[in-house]
């Protein structure tokens, strides 16, 4: 198999690749948001539950939370989740990923002096409006270098999906190496993560310097 | 009618109590200042006027409609905000008022408070007397019937305190009720029309400036000293 077959092939796994990335942010960012007010939660019951699943989703394997969405409801209940393996991948990777989101959020909430709640309550804003208007743009900032850490993270992740032979970029290139016994597909994949973060990391560097206007 | 009336407050942080049944009124458009040493309960007399913090007994009733402002000691700016929509955004979108009306109130606010041309600053570039006097146009903004200060110029160099003193002063002419807790003495005695010396969480005395400065009671003679030799 030549270079160029090679790629091709990988090719074909890349949008799969994206379409886990991009559909992971698209839910983890705002569960992670109702995870964390979970978790702020005054009701203890509620906060300590939160608490709990956020330590076990941070605290075991991605890989294990994937193969446990995958194929855990055919051992338990005898039926898949979907044919369609990108949704089981995109479940466990959501909920994986809204649990670190979920800790961000919190830590860059509770950063905020409480002189910014009393200022904008003495205002008349509604707690709603505090949190849109005056909170959440200032904790958006702060924790934005956090954010972009995830972000990488979750690139390189993407490749745990072969562990369910979903055929993404990295499963499809583990098996060219094995079929042809070569190390290229490896040094492809390296390249094309290498240079995705590249794009995630001048994207995320625009933002952050858009929020520089203010410190 | 009294614009604010606080009677026998009282409110205790675990053992400790800090306000031993208080009573204070401020009449409208009056000029009070709160007086007294560090730990006397100023702080938290305005925290639980301006319903900041809870109170263990006691009432809190301000005239019907009243309005009130509080600007504090660490102003308490929104940084992500420039001067402009520091002062704009709460009459735009709590009072509801339109944009054009609150900014062109915004901009006379502003120059008022001697700030003409920072409009579009946002806090970090300005001093801290600066930062009060948008913090100060930001509470005038909302129109208040009674601006509460809780040492408005203790955070700032001496050479800032006068200015944000000259801008508050100046306010006079507003015809709102003020009350105002300072250590500089010379400017609750000038611009008061009535001084409360706070002691131990109690009201040591209360009455015209001249009253309460040229006090002969020990403790007001024990406080004061340490100012008026200044
Ligand atoms: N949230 C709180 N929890 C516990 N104790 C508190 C709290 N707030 C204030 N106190 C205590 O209550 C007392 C009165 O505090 P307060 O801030 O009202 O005093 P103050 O007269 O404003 O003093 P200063 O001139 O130093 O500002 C102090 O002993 C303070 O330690
Ligand atoms: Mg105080």
């Amino acid at each position: 198999m030549t270079l160029g077959t090679m790629i091709l092939k990988m090719g074909e796994g890349m949008g799969k690749t994206c379409a886990i990335f991009f559909l992971t942010l698209l839910f983890s960012l705002p569960l992670g948001m109702l995870v964390a007010f979970l978790r702020m939660s005054k009701n203890k019951v509620i906060s300590a539950i939160t608490r709990f699943i956020i330590s076990v989703l941070r605290g075991t394997p991605l890989m294990l939370q994937l193969l446990a969405v995958t194929y855990g409801p055919y051992y338990i209940f005898g039926a898949t989740v979907s044919r369609n393996k990108l949704i089981p991948v995109v479940i466990a990777f959501s909920i994986n990923y809204a649990a670190y989101f979920a800790e961000i959020y919190r830590g860059g909430i509770e950063s905020m002096s409480p002189g910014q709640y009393e200022a904008a309550k003495i205002l008349g804003y509604s707690k709603g409006q505090t949190f849109l208007r005056i909170i959440l743009p200032q904790v958006f900032k702060r924790i934005l270098p956090s954010i972009t850490n995830e972000v990488v993270t979750l690139v390189k992740d993407t490749s745990i999906a072969f562990t369910v032979s979903y055929q993404e970029m990295f499963t499809i290139g583990k098996q060219i190496a094995n079929s042809q016994t070569s190390f290229v597909p490896f040094i492809v994949a390296g390249v094309f993560y290498f240079a995705f973060n590249a794009i995630v990391d001048f994207i995320m560097g625009r933002v952050e310097k858009k929020l520089d206007y203010y410190k | 009618m009294k614009m604010l009336e606080m009677k026998n407050i009282r409110k205790s942080f675990g053992e400790h109590e800090v306000l031993k049944d208080i009573s204070v009124s401020v009449g409208s458009g009056e000029i009070v200042s709160i007086i007294g040493p560090s730990g006397s309960g100023k702080t938290t007399l305005l925290r639980i006027a301006t319903a900041l913090e809870t109170l263990d007994s006691g009432t809190v009733q301000y005239a019907p409609d009243a309005h009130f402002g509080l600007v504090f000691q660490q102003f308490n700016l929104f940084p992500h905000m420039s001067c402009l929509q520091n002062v704009t955004d709460a009459p735009i979108h709590v009072l509801k008022k339109t944009k054009e009306e609150a900014e062109e109130q915004a901009m006379k606010l502003l120059k008022r408070m001697g700030l003409e041309g920072k409009e579009k600053l946002y806090p970090y570039q300005l001093s801290g007397g600066q930062q009060q006097r948008v913090a100060i146009a930001r509470a005038l903004a909302t129109d208040p019937d009674i601006l509460f200060f809780d040492e408005p110029t203790s955070a700032l160099d001496p050479e800032l305190t006068a200015e944000v003193l000259k801008v508050i002063k100046s306010l006079a002419d507003l015809h709102i009720a003020m009350v105002i807790v300072t250590h500089e003495m010379a400017f609750a005695r000038d611009i008061s029309d009535r001084v409360i010396f706070m002691d131990q969480g109690m009201i040591a005395l209360e009455g015209t400036p001249d009253q309460v400065f040229d006090s002969d009671s020990e403790r007001a003679v024990a406080f004061l000293g340490r100012y008026n030799n200044i």
